[in-house]
C-alpha cells in the first residue's frame, strides 16, 4: 500500500490470488492447446512491474501441472506511454528482456490491473516494434473498468466496478510486504494510470 | 534463465532534481546512477529491428552548434531521432550568427518558434547557463569552451560501468589537455562524485590551477609522470591534444608530447588489465599510438556507441520539465 491508500475492501487474499492464477493457467492450457511441442509457437509476456510476477507464477503452475515448458519475457512499455506531457516526473524505464524470437507466435501478455486500457495500449505499440507476432492475448487480474480504449482482455481473474477516485492494488509477496487485491480511495488518483 | 523484474518500485517517477543539464559539478549520485540506468534500458533499443522509441514525438528540440563537432552533433540527432522529437540544425557557419546576431537574440528568436529542448555547443563557457536565463526551453550543454562537456561525462561514466561492477573505488587516470579539456573537468565531477579515486596526468603547463580546490574532495591526484599515473590504475583516459584551442608554446612538440604522455604498446604490455579510453577524435602516434587505438583493450567504439543511449537517457529525463507548466 502507499501512505495515502484509505482501504475500502480486501477483493482477495493470498489463496484467492492463488486459485485464480490455477484457474487461469487452465484456461491458457486449453485455448491455446499447449503441449510439449508450443515452446516454439507461444510464450508470456510479462508487463513491468507485478505483471512479470505473476507471469512467472503462471509459467511455474503450467510447468507444474502439465509439464509444459513456456518462454517468458519481460516488457516495459514506459517508452511508449502517451500520458507523456502530463506528467511533471517521467516514469523510471524499466528492463524489457525478451529472449525468444516473437514472431509468428501466439502472445499472452499478462498485467495485474485493467483500467483505462493505455498501458496495454503502450505494450501492443512495444510488441509491434519487437516483431509480429501471430496473435496476442491479455490476462488480467482485475479489470476495474472504467476504458478509455476499446480494449478488453480475454482472461479476467476478476470484474471489480470501480469509481475514479478509487484504485486497485495487486499486491504480491515477490515484491511487497503482503500479498492480495484491495481496493482503495486514493485521493490522488489522477496522477497515476493502469 | 529466469527473468528477473526490476527492483524499484513500480511508478517510482524519476529523481533528476534538476531542469537542464549545464555541468556535472552539480549533479549527485542518484541523479547520475538514474541516467545510467535509464541508458541502459535505451541501449537496448539500439539493438532491436526498429531502433526507434515514440517517448518524444511531439516534442521540438534544437541542436544550437556554435562550434565544430562531428560526432557530439550526429549523436544528439541520432538520440533525438531514436525518441521520434523534432528536430532542427543550427550551425553557426551559414547563419545569422555570421551576420552579427548575438546569442541571446538568435536563441529568443528560436524559441519564439516554440522550441522545447535546446541543446547547445559554443566556445565560451557559460554560454548554457546564460541561455537558461533568456529562454525557457530546457538546456543541454553539449560542451561549453574549457567548462564542461556533460554528456560525454555520462557516456564515458557509462562506458566503465559496462567494464566494473562499482564506479566507487576504481583507480581512473586522466591523461594529457587538461587545462583546455572540458572533457576532463566533467569527467573529474562525475567521477569524484560516484567514489572514484582520479589521477591527473599531464604537462605542467596543461593542467589547470583550480584543481587546488576540486582536490579538497580528497580522491584527487595530480602527477607529471605518465608511469606514475598508470602504476595502479584500472582506466586510462587519454585526451585529445586540441590543436585547434590552444596557443604553440605548451609543450615542445607532438612527438615529444607522444614520448613522454602517449600511451604506447609497451605500456599495455605492462598493465596486463589496464583499460584505455579516449573521448576522439584521436590523433593516432599522440595520445595513443595507433596499435593502442587498436588494441582489445581500447574501448573507444564502446564509447561511441554508449554516447546514443546516454543522450537519449538524458532528453528523456529532461524532458518532462515542459509539462510542468
Amino acid at each position: 500500500m502507499e501512505p495515502k491508500d484509505v482501504i475500502k475492501a480486501q477483493l482477495m487474499d493470498a489463496r484467492d490470488l492463488e486459485r485464480t492464477l490455477n484457474r487461469m493457467a487452465r484456461q491458457i492450457v486449453e485455448v491455446f492447446s499447449l503441449d510439449e511441442s508450443t515452446g516454439d509457437s507461444f510464450g508470456l509476456i510479462g508487463m513491468q512491474t507485478r505483471g512479470v510476477f505473476l507471469a512467472q507464477r503462471l509459467q511455474r503452475i503450467i510447468s507444474q501441472v502439465d509439464g509444459i515448458e513456456v518462454p517468458l519475457g519481460i516488457l516495459d512499455a514506459t517508452m511508449y506511454r502517451d500520458d507523456f506531457r502530463m506528467r511533471f516526473k517521467q516514469p523510471v524505464v524499466k528492463e524489457t528482456r525478451i529472449e525468444f524470437d516473437i514472431d509468428g507466435r501466439h502472445l499472452v501478455l499478462i498485467d495485474d490491473v485493467l483500467f483505462t486500457g493505455r498501458t496495454v495500449r503502450a505494450g501492443l505499440d512495444a510488441l509491434t516494434d519487437l516483431g509480429r507476432p501471430a496473435s496476442v492475448h491479455f490476462l488480467v487480474i482485475v479489470d476495474r473498468g472504467l476504458r478509455e480504449l476499446p480494449i478488453e482482455a480475454e482472461f479476467v481473474g476478476r470484474k471489480v466496478p470501480t469509481l475514479p477516485g478509487e484504485e486497485v492494488r495487486v499486491r504480491v509477496q515477490e515484491m511487497d510486504d503482503r500479498e492480495g487485491v484491495w481496493l482503495v480511495e486514493y485521493p490522488e488518483s489522477k496522477i497515476t494510470t493502469s | 534463465m529466469e527473468p528477473r523484474p526490476d527492483e524499484t518500485k513500480e511508478e517510482k517517477l524519476s529523481g533528476l532534481k534538476h531542469r537542464h543539464l549545464l555541468g556535472l559539478s552539480d549533479y549527485d549520485a542518484p541523479e547520475i546512477e538514474l541516467i545510467l540506468e535509464t541508458a541502459r534500458q535505451f541501449r537496448d533499443v539500439l539493438d532491436r529491428p526498429i531502433k526507434k522509441v515514440p517517448t518524444l514525438r511531439g516534442i521540438t528540440i534544437v541542436n544550437l552548434f556554435f562550434e565544430s563537432s562531428t560526432r557530439t552533433r550526429i549523436s544528439f540527432e541520432l538520440s533525438e531521432k531514436r525518441l521520434s522529437a523534432d528536430t532542427v540544425n543550427f550551425s553557426a557557419s551559414g547563419s545569422s550568427v555570421s551576420k552579427g546576431e548575438s546569442l541571446k537574440d538568435t536563441a529568443q528568436n528560436i524559441e519564439a518558434m516554440k522550441i522545447d529542448m535546446v541543446v547547445i555547443r559554443h566556445s565560451s563557457p557559460g554560454a548554457p547557463h546564460f541561455l537558461t536565463r533568456c529562454v525557457d526551453s530546457v538546456i543541454i550543454n553539449a560542451g561549453d569552451g574549457a567548462h564542461e562537456h556533460p554528456t560525454q561525462a555520462l557516456l564515458d561514466l557509462l562506458t566503465i560501468s559496462d567494464r566494473f561492477d562499482s564506479i566507487s573505488g576504481l583507480n581512473i587516470s586522466i591523461i594529457g589537455d587538461i587545462l583546455h579539456s572540458r572533457v576532463a573537468r566533467s569527467n573529474i565531477h562525475g567521477l569524484l562524485t560516484l567514489g572514484a579515486n582520479v589521477t591527473i596526468c599531464g604537462p605542467k603547463p596543461l593542467l589547470p590551477v583550480e584543481l587546488d580546490r576540486i582536490s579538497e574532495s580528497g580522491s584527487l591526484r595530480i602527477t607529471n609522470s605518465l608511469d606514475e599515473a598508470l602504476e595502479g590504475s584500472d582506466i586510462a583516459m587519454a585526451l585529445r591534444i586540441q590543436m585547434e584551442r590552444q596557443g604553440r608554446n605548451l609543450f615542445p612538440s607532438t612527438r615529444e608530447y607522444h614520448d613522454q604522455f602517449g600511451i604506447q604498446l609497451s605500456h599495455m604490455n605492462q598493465h596486463k588489465d589496464l583499460i584505455v579510453m579516449h573521448p576522439g577524435p584521436v590523433n593516432r602516434g599522440v595520445e595513443l599510438a595507433s596499435e593502442v587505438v587498436d588494441h582489445e583493450r581500447a574501448v573507444i567504439l564502446n564509447q561511441v556507441t554508449n554516447g546514443v543511449a546516454v543522450r537519449m537517457a538524458v532528453l528523456y529525463l529532461l524532458s518532462d520539465q515542459n509539462s510542468a507548466e
